[in-house]
């Protein structure tokens, strides 16, 4: 049989040291995703308030975040800002932190723009009935904008786990630079390795981020009736 | 719109406190781990190349390994006592200046070209290796001189922040280059036919064209000679000398040979190791 250089994939450890690498992935982007939905539903009930100075503050961050490239932060938090405070925090930390900073400011915009997008004569009915301002948000805005936040949420998650890719500049060793190092070592003697390697990496994310796709229209349907 | 004007001066107002907190934090000179340090921590951070067979690159069992590792690890063993007390931090070849600025590690052996421009930011050891660029490119279409790439739709391919690309832009700017991030991207643009050739140094491209049949080191010498050292971060006078003295007894048992025996051999053949061994931190 002719060598496809597939072989690749299983020599030494390297599935294992694949797989170890996508937990490192995974490891990533969930906890700044838990992390980042915390602060950022947080940070789109502020936006919601009337203050004109919390709503700028927040919104300039937001576009902070938006404007500079995640790469760029990576790289400021990484190799400015540590030697700066005197602390030596990790690439995974860092990574972590980065993350965690622009979930926030994303999903805080999703919560804000799900927030608003509720009919006024909702809140004024239920002040009408006499819910206080906690009841309102608890029975009526928050349970109706949990579904209209859904498909952004998602969207922004899957985008997370994508970008975790960068990280591998700044010495995260997660499942693409690992492969980059098997293909590397397999220059010498198995050149298609990249395909094999590259192509494996493909499935991987796609195993990851495929079932949240699918999660979110099934709950999009359900809430629908 | 005076809503928007005041949103792109705070921007521009957060953005300007952030540079000037980065450039203080780089100019500010943290302590140095001492020798002493070293020896009682029985710790030291090596940054080495994870993706540039035969240097630094990660075997199949996830293990360090090259020619620059196997100096490291005997580094590790003279100061420490242990080469498995040696922790290596995987650089990428533009950030090697930021690891040691930051102080992220303690010395970097990542195939690390001596040039003024980098002097001026890190202390560099005694050379170890040396080397000059060289031109791989198919065998279909050779580029036999560097003349051939000024031709129009002619692209040359370089890795970002090598001493490669920095050669090209100002020796012969008017070469179009195409330029990648990482080693794996422009080995596998030349195969692709994205460029008609790869400038790099010269023993990274006869490792590579010897194993990947159909490519040849067209010019496998140009642009001087360089050497290749281990840094340290800019006035770590202690841990610089203490390379230098290290290296230099090396020298005396003639280690870099078997480096080079050890890892190098199977990639170059024992016909280069004049060209590329310095032994006891001297060129000749």
């Amino acid at each position: 049989m002719q060598n496809l250089g597939i072989e690749v994939l299983f020599e030494g450890s390297n599935m294992e040291r694949l797989l170890g690498g996508l937990l490192v992935t995974i490891e990533i982007s969930f906890i700044s995703i838990v992390i980042g939905t915390i602060l950022g539903v947080f940070m789109g009930l502020l936006r919601t308030l009337d203050s004109k100075l919390l709503k700028f503050i927040l919104r300039l961050y937001l576009e902070v975040f938006r404007i500079i490239p995640i790469l760029v932060w990576l790289y400021v938090v990484y190799f400015g800002f540590t030697p700066l405070l005197d602390i030596n925090i990790s690439g995974e930390v860092t990574s972590i932190l980065v993350f965690s900073l622009w979930g926030a400011a994303e999903i805080g915009d999703i919560v804000r723009g799900a927030l608003e997008s509720m009919p006024k004569h909702q809140i004024e009915s239920s002040k009408a009935l006499g819910l206080s301002n906690g009841q309102i948000y608890r029975y009526i805005l928050i349970p109706q904008a949990l579904r209209r936040m859904l498909p952004g949420s998602i969207n922004l998650a899957t985008r997370m786990i994508k970008t975790t890719s960068l990280v591998v500049l700044i010495g995260v060793i997660e499942v693409v630079k690992i492969g980059q190092q098997i293909i590397e070592l397999g220059v010498i003697k198995a050149p298609t390795a990249s395909f094999w390697v590259y192509g494996f990496i493909f499935i991987l994310y796609f195993l990851v981020c495929y079932p949240l796709s699918r999660l979110s229209k099934r709950y999009e349907r359900k809430w629908q009736n | 719109m005076k809503k928007s004007l005041r949103v792109v001066t705070l921007i521009m107002a957060v953005s300007l406190l952030l540079v000037g907190l980065t450039a203080c934090g780089a100019g500010s000179s943290s302590k140095f781990t001492s020798i002493e340090q070293f020896k009682k921590n029985g710790k030291i951070k090596i940054g080495v190349f994870a993706d540039k067979p035969p240097f630094g690159y990660v075997d199949s069992e996830g293990k360090n390994q090259g020619f620059d590792v196997y100096i490291a690890k005997r580094f590790a063993k003279d100061l420490l006592g242990d080469e498995s007390k040696v922790e290596f931090v995987l650089v990428d070849a533009a950030s090697r200046v930021a690891y040691l600025e930051s102080n992220k590690v303690d010395i970097i052996m990542a195939n690390f070209t001596v040039t003024d421009e980098r002097k001026e930011k890190v202390d560099f050891a005694n050379p170890y290796m040396k080397l000059s660029f060289g031109i791989v490119s198919p065998d279909s279409a050779p580029i036999t001189s560097i003349d051939q790439l000024k031709e129009k739709g002619q692209k040359l391919i370089v890795a970002k922040g090598t001493t490669a690309e920095t050669y090209f832009t100002k020796e012969y700017p008017d070469i179009e280059l195409l330029k990648f991030d990482q080693y794996t991207e422009i080995f596998a643009a030349l195969k692709d036919g994205r460029g008609a050739a790869i400038a790099n140094d010269n023993t990274e491209l006869i490792a590579w064209a010897k194993s990947n049949p159909g490519f040849t080191v067209s010019i496998p010498a140009f642009g001087g000679q360089d050497t290749i050292a281990p840094a340290v971060a800019k006035g770590n006078k202690e841990l610089l000398d203490w390379l230098n003295s290290e290296l230099d007894t090396l020298g005396k048992e003639q280690f870099i040979h078997q480096a080079y025996k050890e890892t190098l051999n199977e990639v170059y053949g024992e016909g280069y190791t004049d060209e590329l061994v310095v032994e006891g931190g001297k060129v000749e």
